[in-house]
């Protein structure tokens, strides 16, 4: 294999790894936070516990994205020199305001948080909480001005034969910035809501602090579903713009060779031929894709063919179709998972409402446990979609993926960080779930009273004895 | 007036000595929790005593590469594509040492511990060593062609013995630092043995540390560019030093705490003062240096960095100041140990 094929293989490997921890921590921390708000104004202990049981499984999600983040900021530079020269100007800044603006904030008040329970009032150590959410979805959004720009690039120009930024404010109002980051930062809501839901249904299945994790899931299945269908619409909105920005990618992901006639009918599955560039056994809603794309029932969407055309006369010879395959199921997985957890969340909703937690509904608790995995599976696809669909593009329409690697690494070097990456994040993997299960085992009361000192002349060890 | 340029130039160095002055002790007491502490509940001390710091302290990196990489675009592409091994090394450690603190506490079990405690150790000792390596390797120069690619030799080029002393003096010299930082954060025994290995190991920090301002007179260029500066700052340095040692004999431990900082800051700052106006030096052709105007962005983008840089670092500032004087009291063993 080439360093090309390696380092996009070594991109999707690390990118992947650490976006599974990333809507996790921004989820969490957001859910938290209005964990310990309710702590705080109602002066509930419960609600302490709370913020203190699914801070464990906060902070043990949020170092491995902290420590394969900066993996992420490295391999740009690292495996992507080419690139890092052309765009710097412009992607460089967004990730150095990331660092400065979120980074910092994240991890002092993080800090401030862990240790200062006791060192804190009440109302500082609630400020702490919501300045590291805050943090998180700072850090999110500067790094999709960064992507936003690789999507649609604006606020630049070509000089000396690389891109300028010459408009900062068109970075950070890109339009494909202002529904990716809504997208994206809901995703993560739901994907924490889910893992609260999950957990909490699991305890409640083994009866176990129910009062504590029925609580927990009320507060998580309504910010689950709330979200949740927030994603589905921005993600409509989503589409809607890329058939208008990223045509081929849009006709990629319907595995659309021709243009789709007036008006146009969506492909729900297809055995797709990439050689002969045809599809067959195909399912197909009438009017939906115009649907999708118009928000009406007319209009044609154009093929990949045509565009494939189109882009030869606009940039010369070159395949411009990227993996059909991929940009193809990788969606209908997303689309899938999203709206399995919208009924679920709703359902959840309606059970909680009429009060029929109590008498809890086995099967659809036992699906909750296992929609823990959905939002992961549904983020990663979605993220899989939005880069595969790009190709061979990494800036579209600007500099493609094979021009940005970096001239003087090899594919040996590669190839071994490649191995050494993958084996320490496997290991990351399993310690991860094995302290997540741990954790949950243990539930929230072994949880807070493991953090009492034992001396009993300590004030925290004091506290504990007489309570 | 400075230009944009040599102003981010100073912002890059000024976050390179951040980093190396703040992580630096974190980074000796990670070190000395292989060497220093004898039980569990020391470790877990030691660890204490920087819980709540080193996330933030590694963020002065991340920043400072965040910083290269928007200013002077080439500088980053080149310096992160030409060093690949040592910073697929580097990151190992860091994340290998990120994940060990969080974890270390985590399992009530021996064995766990003790595999965690040896990743905190490697993992404080391998980013100095390698640090120190790629610094004394940018002052030294690298094989950089006209298309600003390094082509380096991993034994030679990049390790080479120059090269290993600076890791080395790097190492000693975070380590020192950290003990002090120890002495400032205990009680007791410990505060008492950290402060004399701290003392012990100034012999050997100052061998190395000759040697390395030594074998840079004779294996850069530095001095021929920049001497009469650089002796003033080596000058500085060697003052610092022995004050260092005074001070750490006369238990003022934040005064000597503070001398082991300067050091740090005189060191990092030396390689920045002997590399301007050049960013890396070619050991091809000169012609082929990137300096901070070949590998810097356009103006507009560093005028908007300076803007957003300016507006934000004094809030950064002073909520990690404050951070450390919530938790300016010492850690011991009676207390709510997190790790």
């Amino acid at each position: 294999m080439d360093v090309v094929m390696l380092s996009r293989i070594q991109f999707a490997a690390t990118t992947i790894f650490h976006f599974f921890f990333v809507p996790l921590s921004i989820g969490l921390a957001f859910l938290i936070a209005i964990m310990e708000t309710m702590y705080v104004v109602k002066g509930k202990e419960e609600y302490k516990n709370m913020a203190k049981f699914w801070g464990k499984l906060f902070l043990i999600n949020f170092a491995i994205g902290v420590v394969t983040g900066i993996l992420q900021e490295f391999q740009f530079g690292m495996n992507w020199s080419a690139y890092s020269r052309f765009v710097g100007d412009v992607f460089g800044a967004p990730l150095a305001v990331e660092a400065l603006l979120a980074f910092f904030l994240e991890s002092t008040f993080l800090g401030l948080w862990i240790f200062g329970w006791e060192r804190l009032s009440k109302k500082v150590h609630l400020l702490c909480i919501w300045l590291v959410s805050i943090g998180t979805v700072f850090s999110a959004f500067w790094i999709l001005v960064a992507n936003s720009f690789m999507q649609r690039p604006v606020g630049f120009t070509m000089n000396n034969g690389r891109a300028e930024m010459n408009d900062f404010l068109a970075l950070i109002t890109n339009g494909q910035l202002l529904l990716e980051f809504p997208h994206t930062i809901l995703a993560a809501f739901m994907t924490g809501a889910f893992l609260v839901t999950g957990v909490s249904a699991y305890k409640l299945l083994k009866k176990q602090d129910v009062q504590f994790f029925k609580k927990s899931f009320i507060i998580a299945i309504i910010i689950g579903m709330v979200s949740s269908i927030g994603v589905a619409l921005v993600g409509h909105q989503q589409a809607q713009y890329l058939v208008k920005t990223q045509p081929m990618k849009m006709a990629a992901t319907e595995a659309l060779w021709e243009n789709s006639g007036d008006p146009a009918a969506w492909t729900v599955t297809a055995f797709i031929d990439t050689k002969n560039q045809k599809n067959t056994g195909e399912f197909q809603i009438p009017y939906m894709l115009s649907f999708l794309s118009y928000s009406k029932f007319s209009g044609e969407v154009k093929g990949m063919k045509e565009l494939q055309a189109q882009y030869e006369q606009e940039y010369g010879p070159g395949n411009y179709i990227p993996p059909v395959r991929t940009t193809f199921w990788s969606f209908r997985v997303m689309v899938a998972s999203g709206s399995l957890l919208i009924l679920f969340s709703l359902y959840g909703v309606y059970l909680a409402a009429r009060k029929k937690l109590e008498n809890r509904n086995k099967w659809f608790m036992r699906l909750m446990v296992f929609s823990i995995a959905l939002p992961e599976i549904a983020n990663a696809s979605g993220w899989i979609m939005t880069e595969i669909g790009r190709q061979p593009w990494t800036v579209f329409g600007l500099m493609t993926t094979a021009d940005g690697v970096s001239p003087s690494v090899t594919a040996g070097q590669v190839l071994f960080s490649i191995i050494a990456f993958v084996s320490i994040y496997a290991i990351l993997a399993v310690v991860m779930v094995y302290l997540f299960i741990r954790v949950i085992k243990k539930g929230p009361f072994e949880v807070v009273k493991e953090e009492v000192s034992s001396d009993p002349f300590d004030k925290e060890g004091y506290r504990h004895a007489i309570s | 007036m400075l230009s944009l340029n040599e102003l981010w130039f100073v912002l890059v160095a000024v976050l390179f000595v951040g980093f190396f002055f703040l992580e630096g002790f974190d980074f000796g007491v990670g070190m000395s929790t292989g060497i220093l502490a004898k039980t569990d509940m020391e470790r877990r001390v030691l660890i204490n005593s920087i819980g709540p710091f080193w996330d933030g302290n590694e963020v002065w990196l991340l920043t400072a590469g965040g910083a290269m990489f928007a200013a002077f675009p080439n500088w980053y592409a080149t310096l992160f594509s030409g060093f690949y091994t040592p910073l697929v090394l580097l990151l190992l450690a860091l994340i290998g040492r990120g994940v060990a603190f969080e974890y270390r506490g985590k399992v009530e079990k021996e064995a766990w511990r003790k595999t965690w405690d040896v990743v905190i150790f490697i993992g404080s000792l391998i980013p100095p060593l390698l640090l120190g390596v790629v610094f004394a390797d940018l002052i030294k120069g690298l094989p950089i062609d006209q298309a600003m690619e390094m082509k380096a030799s991993f034994f030679g080029d990049i390790v080479n013995f120059y090269s290993v002393v600076g890791g080395l003096t790097m190492v000693v010299l975070c380590l020192v630092h950290g003990l002090l930082f120890t002495t400032l954060r205990v009680t007791g025994d410990l505060q008492e043995r950290a402060r004399r290995m701290a003392r012990m190991l100034m012999v050997p920090l100052a061998v190395l540390v000759v040697a390395f301002f030594v074998l840079t007179y004779f294996n850069t260029e530095i001095f021929n560019v920049r001497g009469g500066i650089l002796t003033a700052v080596i000058a500085l340095l060697v003052i610092a030093f022995a004050l260092a040692a005074v001070f750490s004999g006369k238990k003022r431990d934040g005064w000597a705490f503070g001398m082991t900082g300067a050091v740090i800051v005189l060191t990092i700052a030396s390689f920045f003062i002997g590399l301007f106006p050049n960013v890396m030096i070619s050991s091809i052709d000169t012609a082929f240096n990137l300096t901070v105007t070949n590998a810097a962005s356009g103006h507009y983008s560093l005028k908007v960095m300076t803007i957003v840089a300016l507006s934000l670092l004094p809030f950064v500032l002073g909520y990690q100041i404050w951070s450390y004087f919530v938790f300016h009291k010492r850690v011991h063993e009676k207390g709510h140990l997190e790790y």
